[in-house]
């Protein structure tokens, strides 16, 4: 029954950020970057801002909700680069072998073995910031899981009777991975995918709460916070609301990842707790 | 007065909890065991016997409960005993050794140290007193230098050895009954036998009394005098051995005869093939109306479909369970 | 084991040297890159005579891969090369951040641990209990958590508000100042922990050799300590390790937070004013701690499972 509730909740709460990132420009009451008003900075929340307001007065509840469609945009993005880079590493490493597979294994090894967030941080110090550039830093950062997977799944499946079969009728070794092989590893990638995807949410807040990811004044949830700092003490409603929204979405797809492994990855529970 | 068992179990009833729903998975089974005797239990895999095994030592856990019946032993019902009782009972009157002697044994911990916990356990032995009756205890299971093997891992054992380990655990209290459930399955057919002469000398030194559960009729019918044949969570045929072979009755212990290779002077004037039984045991959830076995009956007739077969004796004694039994 | 601990660190020798080529060569794809940024944030516009000048001085005229012999060189005689602001050897202003980190890791580690293992555990024993579903909520919940708006909340409460602790700073280097930052950046490896011990344990419970041991007439306590903990404590102790990666990642965001002067808020800055050697020689010590601490649980699994020395 347990399952049910975290797919339900999961999906829920990933659901509202999602309807609040498409609709944000229909349900935001201000325009988020140039909505700024001195003449109402630091106002508390309250029936007209529903969030309160920053120190440039411009409304946090508009901002929160645009700044919805910059993390789902870098989480979906970055996400889907990493798993790509995954599954075809993974994928032929494990299927053809031989050298390839122990270069591979090396590569993922190597990822493994730099935290990702200082990687993704190290790919921001070469480009200027920016939404491109972290989709590049955080989408080659975090293949290693997903490219680990794939290669154990095609070693396993790739001595199948239906595997060896399609060899013998001549399909190409391209056709095998993408028919054959992959349809019967897609279960435990998209798990790791949607966990992921909360964690590119957590990176890029956290990119741009140190400046390095989305530069103020456009309105990720990270650089909000980062601005947010220094009024803790007079306004720590510009603060709570951005967090929250972060919290929230991570949650849900947190949430859903483990509702999704349940359905399609019941035996792994202790691979990634 | 007649002599008590040393065990009867009777109308024993196991459920299977699938959700909500609760399935018989071992109904109505009943049989006793006398002292120093050695029942065999034997049946297809999903029949029922090893969880018919667990019951006994009361290692049942969910989905699986003991749902009904008796379990008496040493003329006392256990079966409501308190988990403090009954652990008393576990390992050191009744013990049990497992199929699978690659996982049974703690591959973080030196075999010695886990045949000694037995006698810490139930014989208030010493830590040091209890490595010296391991190394005794090893070398009764004719482990060669036991005093050196006491400090391996697991990993480091053979399966016939680590089976022998094993049997070192269950033994070393001198129990009054020892569930074998499938002791030789995983090993190799040249370690078998060697296991096999092992519990049965042992089991005969100590006179202890042996629950044997396997799917081979074969080695049942060579270590028992008695055998029960389970199907599907009930006894179908509850027979002396050598009348399981001559005239089997019920029509599943007449596949499962069929179905031994025969050697010798049978072999000679007996069927030229292999005979097997078609289709696998239901599923619990999933036991047919009537008798079980109908589906891969070849007797089966209108009644067997309805009608679930009640017990009948048999002339020269035992029992089976069957509309049409010869 | 001596042998294995060597074999092990001989292992970790080729990823570290792959991670400085990685490093090296993703700051030799900008040529000239502390030169235009320089030029570019419009502050100090150097002329062409200074960049020609520097070029030379840090040798960026060379072709990569005599820089890339001359850098290994370099590491491999401790030498991580010059500061481009404050032309202090790399070697020292790292040394100089390396403890302030180290204790705050090590701090949130152990807080981890010693609420996240117990918890998972006691979450395990009663599955299904209140004290497992709240645990396992309180634990995805505190996976989803950013760190630095957690520490924000935390400075706000327990500074601003009830004025109990310091609200950022490294102070004297004593307790009172490290609680906050290493609470917020233990929160995840926690929670993580908590969901691993449980995962852990309850596949340990059905393991064939928990059933022999409840077989033996143990009871459930003793199948714990004499059984179940050690195998446990092998999953338990790998998650640990790899943990300690990402929390010391992590900790670059808690360090900016909280103004703590350690490897972190140097490489944010450093990545901010592009002072790539500083930037290079703190991916490596971090990846290099790493890498040890790695090593070490490896080496203290292979003495609880004596099965890993052979594999």
């Amino acid at each position: 029954m347990k399952f049910r509730a975290n797919l339900l909740i999961g999906g829920a709460l990933f659901g509202l950020v999602v309807i609040a990132g498409l609709f944000a420009p229909l349900l935001a009451h201000t325009d988020p970057v140039m909505g700024a008003n001195l003449m109402n900075a630091e106002l508390p929340p309250d029936t007209e801002f529903w969030f309160g307001t920053d120190a440039q007065g411009r409304d946090i509840y508009s901002r929160v909700l645009h700044g919805a469609r910059i993390s789902l945009t870098v989480g979906i993005v970055s996400q889907l680069i990493n798993t790509v880079i995954g599954v075809c590493l993974g994928l032929s490493a494990g299927y053809w072998g031989g050298w390839w597979d122990d270069f591979v294994s090396g590569l993922t090894n190597l990822m493994l073995a730099i935290p990702s967030l200082i990687f993704a941080l190290a790919i921001m110090a070469i480009l200027n910031p920016g939404l491109t550039s972290l989709l590049i830093a955080l989408g080659l950062t975090n293949w290693s899981f997903t490219c680990r997977l794939a290669r154990a799944s095609a070693l396993s499946l790739k001595s199948q009777g239906y595997v060896q079969a399609a060899k013998v009728l001549g399909y190409s070794d391209v056709r095998i991975m993408l028919t054959q092989l992959l349809p019967n590893m897609l279960g435990p990638i998209i798990v790791i995918g949607t966990l992921g995807m909360g964690g590119a949410v957590l990176a890029e807040a956290s990119l741009s709460f140190l400046g390095l990811g989305i530069r103020p004044p456009y309105p990720s949830w990270g650089s909000m916070l980062s601005d947010a700092r220094d009024q803790i003490t007079t306004a720590p409603w510009i603060s709570i609301f951005p967090g929250l929204a972060i919290f929230v979405t991570v949650l849900g797809l947190n949430l859903l990842g483990d509702g999704l492994r349940d359905i399609l990855d019941p035996q792994s529970r202790t691979r990634r707790a | 007065m007649t002599a008590q068992p040393l065990l009867e179990v009777q109308n024993l009833r196991i459920d299977l909890a699938i959700g909500n729903a609760r399935f018989p998975a071992v109904q109505d089974v009943s049989f006793t065991i006398e002292k120093g005797e050695t029942l065999g239990l034997v049946g297809e895999s999903g029949c029922g016997k090893s969880i018919t095994a667990l019951a006994l030592i009361g290692l049942l856990r969910p989905p699986l409960s003991l749902a009904g019946g008796t379990i008496r032993f040493n003329g006392k019902d256990i079966q409501n005993l308190s988990s403090a009782e009954m652990r008393k009972l576990r390992g050191n009157r009744i013990s049990m050794i497992f199929q699978e002697p690659m996982t049974a044994l703690n591959p973080l911990s030196p075999v010695g140290r886990q045949i000694a916990e037995m006698f810490v356990l139930h014989k208030g032995a010493t830590w040091k007193e209890a490595e010296r009756h391991a190394i005794e205890a090893l070398a009764s299971v004719r482990v060669p230098a036991p005093d050196r093997r006491v400090k391996d891992y697991p990993h480091q054992l053979s399966g016939g050895m680590r089976q022998r380990v094993m049997i070192a655990i269950a033994l070393a209290c001198g129990p009054d009954l020892l569930l074998a459930d499938e002791p030789t399955t995983a090993l190799d057919v040249t370690v078998q036998a060697e296991i096999l002469d092992l519990i049965r000398e042992l089991s005969a030194a100590k006179g202890t009394a042996v629950l044997m559960i396997s799917h081979d009729l074969g080695l049942i019918a060579n270590m028992c005098r008695r055998v029960g044949v389970m199907y599907a969570g009930r006894i179908v045929e509850h027979r002396a051995a050598e009348d399981i072979f001559r005239t089997p009755s019920h029509p599943y212990t007449k596949g499962l005869v069929a179905s031994l290779p025969l050697l010798g002077a049978r072999a000679q004037h007996g069927q030229k093939r292999l005979q097997e039984i078609e289709g696998v045991v239901p599923p619990v959830a999933d036991f047919p109306v009537g008798c079980r076995f109908n589906p891969r009956c070849y007797a089966a007739t209108d009644v067997c479909h309805v009608d679930d077969p009640a017990v009948t004796e048999l002339r020269h004694g035992g029992y089976v369970r069957c509309h049409h039994h010869d | 084991m001596a042998a294995f601990l060597l074999r092990r660190t001989l292992q970790t020798l080729p990823i570290l040297l792959a991670v400085a080529l990685l490093i090296f060569l993703l700051f030799s794809v900008i040529p000239g890159t502390f030169a235009s940024s320089m030029s570019d944030d419009g502050r100090s516009v150097i002329d062409a005579q200074v960049m020609e000048r520097m070029n030379k001085e840090f040798g960026f005229n060379d072709p990569v891969h005599v820089r890339f012999g001359k850098y290994v060189a370099q590491l491999a005689q401790l030498d991580l090369g010059m500061s481009f602001r404050t032309r202090q050897p790399v070697a020292k202003v790292l040394a100089e951040r390396m403890w302030p980190t180290f204790i705050l890791t090590l701090a949130s580690m152990i807080f981890a641990i010693a609420i996240g293992v117990p918890l998972g555990f006691i979450a395990a024993l009663r599955p299904g209990s209140w004290v497992d579903t709240v645990s396992m909520v309180g634990a995805v919940s505190g996976l989803s958590l950013p760190k630095f708006w957690l520490g924000l909340m935390l400075m706000y409460l327990f500074a601003l508000v009830l004025g109990w602790l310091p609200s950022f700073g490294y102070g004297d280097g004593g307790l009172r100042y490290l609680i906050l930052p290493s609470i917020a950046l233990g929160v995840a490896p926690l929670a993580l922990l908590a969901r691993t011990t449980r995962a852990a344990v309850l596949e340990i419970m059905n393991a064939d050799f928990v059933r022999t041991a409840r077989s033996k007439g143990m009871s459930e306590r003793k199948v714990v300590q004499w059984h179940l903990a050690r195998n446990a404590l092998v999953i338990v102790l790998t998650t640990i390790g790899l943990q300690f990666g990402t929390v010391i990642g992590q900790a670059v965001v808690v360090e900016k937070l909280f103004a703590w002067p350690g490897l972190g808020s140097l490489l944010v800055d450093s990545v901010t004013l592009r002072d790539i050697p500083v930037v290079q020689g703190a991916i490596l010590l971090i990846v290099l701690s790493f890498l040890v601490i790695n090593t070490l649980v490896d080496v203290l699994c292979a003495i609880i499972d004596p099965r890993i020395k052979y594999s």
